[in-house]
């Protein structure tokens, strides 16, 4: 097994520790920082995602991968930076306005950030001007928004009306979930996408920005 | 009965079992040892946390009529609107296991362990929900020492969000019940802080008032069903009873 492929099964097991030895080894000897990233990190972590879809592994496993996958990226970060390699595609993310419970987009931002997706997390409680503002000023193309309750869903339409209001739809894509919401909300407010768990949520994201 | 209500941390402790079952892991399944490691380290971070809370404020079946029509926004027809008018005794109630443990769940996914975070959440999202279980007991044993528990009557939590009560509804719940006092506050989209906290009424009734049939628009939408379970229990009870 070559040390790419160890990463990979490392991540499987969610051996952090381990994952964390084989990058170092493997910047060491001077494997370029996008083939560590796409067929170590990246690439052990899409197995992971596809093991979770097959329901073949449980959702702890996917975290216990994607912090293995963070000591990696850790140690890649200031290198990538350096050589200025670009992320899959950017998405903003957040609960939204009045909305304080965040697991959901946690763990939606968490496995698109193991598809390689960078990932601009506004937090909790987000104002529709502060999600459009932000993905303009970042030149992030896609939107995320999560709710908890029906009383919060409602402010989920209030983003995509702004971004019709300033011209923006159509550019910048919105993408929404959460347990109250479902398809047919979203095609209510106008979304360009629901996801119904984080696995799904990186398919979608992934439709909008083009990369499926 | 009212005011605050002192429960022991063991109280918010929800069974191991639940928890795995919260994490998508089924009961026959194996624990991944990773996992069960995981699991044993945000319990033992849990169990330093917590600091469960509760309190509970009595109220008339007119008051709750009114509490009950919130903003208006309820289904239709809701299956506790057929109970409460019914009831013996009608309590309002809100249980906490505290923002310690919520601050920390937030600590650990910014600090890049959303493994931990995740487990912890579980934990203590279950943990809130036995603490409403835990009050709904509490409450009847009260009620049994004081004489009012009449044999055959049984005190269940129904909460703003299930079954047709618009979630709304907390609003005029909180007016009167005043949860501040243990430290949950509501904010203007009817959101408890801290997070893991639930609200709503003890309903103390004859077992059979506590029965309906699960056929309301809203049933076929909800993933919970929930009440499945909650009706067994009264009707096992009552063959326990018999
Ligand atoms: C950007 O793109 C995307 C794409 C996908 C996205 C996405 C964004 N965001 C999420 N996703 C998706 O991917 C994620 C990962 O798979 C998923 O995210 P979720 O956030 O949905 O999933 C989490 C990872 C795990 N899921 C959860 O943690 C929620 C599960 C359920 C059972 C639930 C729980 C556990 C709890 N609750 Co409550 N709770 C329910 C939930 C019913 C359900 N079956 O979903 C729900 C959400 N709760 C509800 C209610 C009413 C309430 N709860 C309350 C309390 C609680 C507990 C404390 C017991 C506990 C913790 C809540 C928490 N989240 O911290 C109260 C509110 C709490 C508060 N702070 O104000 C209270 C108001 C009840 C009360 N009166 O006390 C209901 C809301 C109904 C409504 N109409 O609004 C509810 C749907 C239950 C029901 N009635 O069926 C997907 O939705």
């Amino acid at each position: 097994m070559d040390i790419l492929q160890e990463i990979g099964a490392s991540l499987r097991k969610g051996d952090d520790n381990r994952v964390a030895e084989l990058t170092r080894q493997a910047i060491d000897a001077g494997m370029g920082v996008g083939a560590i990233l796409d067929d170590g990190l990246i690439g052990g972590m899409n197995v992971v995602g596809d093991l979770f879809r097959r329901h073949e592994i449980f959702l702890p496993e996917v975290l216990l991968a994607a912090r293995a996958m963070q000591k990696g990226i850790d140690l890649l970060k200031p290198l990538m930076i350096e050589e200025g390699i670009p992320a899959v595609g950017k998405v903003v993310i957040g609960t939204a306005q009045g909305d304080l419970h965040d697991i959901g987009k946690n763990l939606v931002g968490i496995m698109l950030k193991g598809a390689g997706i960078e990932v601009i997390d506004l937090g909790n409680d987000v104002s529709a001007e502060r999600f459009v503002d932000t993905a303009v000023e970042a030149g992030a193309p896609v939107i995320g928004i999560s709710a908890l309750l029906t009383t919060t869903m409602s402010s989920m339409k209030g983003v995509v009306d702004l971004l019709r209001e300033r011209g923006l739809n159509g550019k910048i894509r919105t993408i929404i979930g959460g347990a109250p919401v479902s398809k047919d909300f979203a095609d209510e407010i106008g979304a360009d996408a629901y996801g119904y768990d984080a696995a799904n949520a990186v398919d979608q994201v992934k439709a909008l920005l083009g990369v499926a | 009965m009212s005011g605050a209500v002192h429960f022991p941390s063991s109280a918010a402790i929800p069974s191991r079992r639940t928890v795995l079952s919260a994490q998508g892991i089924p009961g026959d399944a194996a624990v991944p040892l990773r996992v069960a490691e995981l699991v044993d380290e945000a319990f033992e971070i849990y169990a330093d946390l917590v600091d469960p809370a509760g309190i509970r404020a009595d109220v008339s079946i007119a008051d709750f009529a009114v509490i009950y029509r919130g903003e208006g926004r309820n289904a239709p027809r809701t299956p506790l609107e057929a109970i409460f008018p019914d009831a013996r005794r009608l309590t309002l109630f809100a249980v906490t296991v505290g923002e310690a443990v919520c601050g920390e769940i937030l600590r650990r996914f910014s600090d890049g362990d959303p493994a931990l975070g995740y487990a912890l959440d579980t934990i203590a999202s279950a943990g809130a929900e036995g603490l409403a279980g835990a009050m709904a007991r509490d409450h009847q044993e009260c009620l049994a020492r004081s004489g009012t528990m009449a044999s055959g009557m049984r005190v269940l939590p129904y909460s703003p969000g299930y079954c047709g009560w618009h979630v709304s509804g907390q609003g005029k719940l909180f007016e009167v019940l005043r949860p501040e006092e243990i430290g949950i506050s509501l904010n203007e989209s009817c959101l408890m802080q801290p997070l893991k906290s639930v609200s709503g009424v003890l309903v103390a009734a004859d077992r059979e008032v506590h029965q309906f049939d699960i056929d309301f628009d809203f049933c076929a939408d909800c993933a919970d069903q929930g009440c499945r379970e909650r009706i067994q229990s009264v009707l096992d009870d009552t063959i326990g009873g018999q």
